[in-house]
């Protein structure tokens, strides 16, 4: 059941051939995604071989499958994590019931957007990310980079296979549009605000895997909550993937942090003037770029008080994080969660009913979550006896959605003017300077073992390989 | 034997991120976590490796070496911010180093009066950790052959690897194997010595393996037929097949450590195996740029059957200077590698004079004197003294000899 049959047109362990109109439907999507992979996939790569993962089995012994693969060829294909016997659904009105393997008929429509929603990040950043390849610091990023493009390209195909089984004719609809969608585009931009950003630089990358992909890891966990089966064991498998993503991200802003670090050492200086002049990225920079990224995914998870969260959980389509080791009923009739609100100049805490305040808690969950791997980055300054620690923001810093979305709170958590906002925003979010700056250090590094300026190898190579391993080689 | 050692499975807490995957996989549940690191219990972990795949850090891959006894505890992981480094738990008391090997290691070092002291940075190395009566048991991991298919001898390299049984090596040091059976005398068969043809974190990085380089042996030194009981029995070993491994052994032949350390490695035939081992551990390294120069002569009847040609041509020309010495091809003059030691005679004496290389030969006796010959005629033609260069040499621990 857990093997891949790599021998079919699409790779998978749904036993697709089993069900002629679903494969002649995916089949028939196939081409369109190929040729939107070819427009809007990573630019100048067709000819390259790129040293990918790629699952061959979906137990631990077969998803990290090491090779090189010309990228075009990588064979995307639609992987569900194995069936948990007499699995029932966990929360909500439903508690109890053993879980569907069918969308149920009044959930339809709310499911299916849902899935469209998530569905439409996957492309989406790697839309973003495209031009990235062609100045990139290393061998090793490159390669990275591509692993994380192809495995936002498989998580659409998971998507895309949910809308054409369970949605007949509405979901290959909704799998035509996610092709159709361009991040940043005027016209048909994709569904969220986070995925037409652009995605112009390095940091700007690694900022993106390390906060936004983790927004994706939490709304993928409360997916693998689901009452819907098949949504779960998707999502379960999305998430091993997602793994990697996170690692790049961490681990990417930690090397330039070493790297702006080892450089502070040697020249006994924290001036970041005198520190771009050195070719490094100053840490107030990176403090910037934190703020920003941290607050515009902080949106990702919509109000803070919301009655279609509340609804999804009585459904019983969209769970806590962890939510089978959270020890209560289940149903939150008559929980209650603290929410931030703004009483006129003052922010204070109210108890709202936990069902409305399910986007808060998964955003603090997130936040606990993106705040240890701050923890761990402030390591690097503090071993290197520099007084320089990265904070997050406040949770109402920067806001566009919900209760702080019309007003300004500083990082340190004041609401502020119009006038002070304004007067101090250059020093909170990057600045076309700041930007064109880190803009100006992008060059393109391809010799094996050999990394840019700003940026410090890694401690270790992808699955056991020499850091100076030839990740990616040029045809 | 003192106290049993073994491999701990640890994470890297510098490394990881806490992605939980490892946890999720583990099938029995041996790795747990708080607010800071990821643990595995010692008591559960049973080395399946299932972790080690998914983990997409490679900090699940890290282990240590423990006395049995005296593993690092939950509480310890926990509190850690890095790894530990590695310890030295206690090593066997010499003594119970079989009569065999004390008596191969006279001979193989006889052409420098008996072993030398190490290299001063070379790192501390783990002998006779097992004994005859107590010998490791090592699982073939692979058997392929270097040597080309019409070439006269059968070279091959052969991968053991250790499992969960702690067997540290060092470029340089030797294993003893035991040949299953017993001889025409009813006596069980002499144990053979084999070095290293890997580096210290394994043939395959971050494994418990380790490599060899073994010629099958078909004749004895005279050409008379002849067929080697051990060489035999390791070049016919499939993947699976299990072998008893004692030692390691040697505490001279080993490589300097310290940046900008220069080698000079001379060897023929099967004396490739600890070079190559060498070779392996800076190639390993050149990205951490620590200076120092390789130099090797290497010498066999002709590229067909020169164990590593096919790798060794591929190493970057400003990583190895590279000198084959081919006596065998049709067409062509003889040539040894003391010829090629004269041709090379400037940058030869230039490295005997820099305190920071050290020098190593390995292969058959017949080499030694032909070798030393070709430095007394560099030396003569530098103005140097070759007997007195020899003397500050092996004062300096700078000249090591095994030859067979």
């Amino acid at each position: 059941m857990s093997s891949i049959d790599y021998s079919e047109r699409i790779p998978n362990n749904v036993n697709l051939s089993s069900n002629k109109t679903l494969q002649r439907a995916l089949e028939h999507w196939q081409p369109a995604y190929l040729k939107w992979w070819q427009e809007m996939g990573p630019e100048g790569s067709t000819s390259m071989d790129v040293y990918l993962r790629t699952a061959i089995s979906v137990d631990p012994k077969g998803w990290a499958h090491f090779d090189y693969v010309r990228m075009p060829d990588y064979r995307w294909g639609i992987f569900l994590a194995p069936p948990e016997a007499g699995r029932k659904v966990n929360f909500g009105a439903h508690k109890g019931e053993p879980a569907w393997q069918e969308v149920p008929g009044e959930y339809r429509s709310v499911l299916r957007r849902i899935i469209v929603t998530q569905g439409d990040t996957e492309p989406a950043s790697v839309e973003q990310q495209r031009h990235l390849g062609l100045t990139c610091p290393s061998l090793y990023d490159l390669r990275n980079i591509f692993q994380v493009n192809v495995e936002e390209g498989r998580h659409l195909w998971a998507m895309v296979y949910l809308l054409h089984a369970y949605f007949g004719r509405d979901g290959r609809e909704e799998g035509e549009a996610l092709l159709e969608r361009r991040s940043g585009d005027a016209d048909n931009p994709r569904i969220l605000t986070a995925f037409n950003e652009r995605t112009p630089d390095w940091l700007s990358f690694f900022m993106f895997t390390f906060i936004t992909d983790r927004d994706g890891k939490y709304q993928l966990a409360a997916l693998a909550e689901s009452g819907f089966d098949p949504l779960s064991r998707t999502c379960r498998f999305m998430l091993t993937e997602e793994a990697h993503h996170l690692f790049v991200g961490e681990s990417g802003v930690a090397r330039i942090i070493q790297r702006t670090c080892d450089v502070m050492a040697a020249h006994k200086t924290d001036d970041p003037a005198k520190l771009r002049g050195l070719g490094v990225i100053d840490l107030p920079t990176i403090q910037k770029y934190l703020n920003f990224h941290f607050s515009v995914t902080s949106d990702l998870y919509g109000s803070e008080i919301s009655s279609n969260a509340a609804s999804f959980y009585t459904q019983g389509l969209k769970g806590r994080f962890e939510e089978t080791k959270i020890g209560d009923d289940h149903v939150l009739d008559s929980a209650e969660y603290p929410v931030m609100e703004v009483v006129g100049d003052r922010i204070a805490v109210k108890h709202a009913p936990a069902l409305n305040a399910l986007n808060e808690r998964l955003r603090d969950d997130w936040i606990r979550d993106v705040q240890s791997g701050v923890d761990r980055w402030n390591r690097i300054p503090e071993k290197a006896g520099i007084p320089f620690r990265f904070t997050l923001p406040h949770k109402g810093f920067h806001r566009k959605i919900g209760v702080f979305g019309e007003h300004h709170v500083s990082p340190d958590g004041r609401v502020v003017s119009e006038a002070e906002w304004t007067h101090h925003a250059r020093d909170w979010l990057p600045t076309s300077t700041d930007r064109q700056y880190v803009h100006s250090l992008m060059g393109r590094v391809t010799e094996p073992g050999k990394f840019a300026n700003w940026i410090a190898p890694p401690a270790r190579g992808i699955n056991n390989q020499p850091v100076d391993f030839e990740y990616v080689r040029f045809n | 034997m003192n106290a049993e050692l073994v491999r701990q499975h640890l994470i890297d807490p510098e490394i990881c991120i806490r992605c939980n995957t490892c946890q999720e996989t583990c099938p029995i549940d041996a790795i747990e976590h708080d607010a800071r690191n990821y643990v595995v219990k010692f008591d559960v972990c049973d080395g399946c490796n299932e972790c080690i795949p998914p983990c997409p850090t490679g900090a699940i891959d890290s282990w240590r070496k423990v006395t049995k006894s005296k593993p690092y505890t939950l509480a310890e992981q926990y509190a850690w911010d890095s790894l530990p480094a590695e310890t030295e738990p206690d090593v066997g008391a010499p003594g119970d180093v079989p009569e065999e090997v004390v008596r191969i290691t006279a001979e193989a070092t006889a052409g420098t009066g008996g072993p030398l002291a190490p290299p001063w940075s070379a790192a501390h190395p783990y002998v006779n950790l097992y004994s005859l009566a107590r010998p490791a048991v090592a699982t073939v991991s692979g058997n392929y052959r270097l040597t080309a298919e019409d070439a006269s001898s059968d070279i091959r390299h052969i991968v053991l690897d250790f499992g969960n049984s702690a067997f540290p090596v060092l470029e340089g040091q030797s294993i003893g194997v035991i040949p299953p059976g017993v001889d025409a005398n009813g006596k069980p068969h002499h144990v053979r010595l084999y070095s290293v043809a890997s580096p210290r974190n394994g043939e395959r990085p971050g494994y418990n393996n380790l490599a060899l380089t073994v010629k099958r042996v078909v004749e004895d030194h005279e050409g008379k037929a002849a067929r080697g009981v051990c060489s035999n029995y390791l070049c016919d070993l499939r993947k699976g097949d299990q072998v008893k491994v004692v030692g390691p052994y040697g505490t001279s032949f080993l490589m300097p450590n310290h940046p900008g350390s220069s080698l000079m490695m001379i060897c023929t035939g099967t004396g490739s195996a600890p070079m190559r081992a060498m070779t392996e551990r800076r190639r390993r390294r050149m990205a951490l740029k620590e200076g120092g120069e390789l130099m090797l002569f290497f010498g066999a009847r002709a590229p067909g059957e020169l164990p590593y040609f096919g790798p060794l041509m591929k190493l970057p020309k400003d990583f190895i200077d590279i000198n084959f010495a081919f006596s065998r091809v049709p067409g062509e003059p003889k040539r040894y590698v003391q010829d090629r030691i004269r041709e090379r005679g400037e940058k030869v004496a230039r490295m005997l004079a820099d305190p920071n290389c050290y020098i190593y030969v390995c292969g058959l006796k017949g080499m030694e004197a032909g070798v030393n010959e070709a430095f007394a005629d560099v030396c003569r033609a530098h103005g140097l003294d070759w007997s007195a260069v020899l003397a500050g040499l092996k004062a300096q621990a700078r000249f090591h000899v095994e030859t067979y």
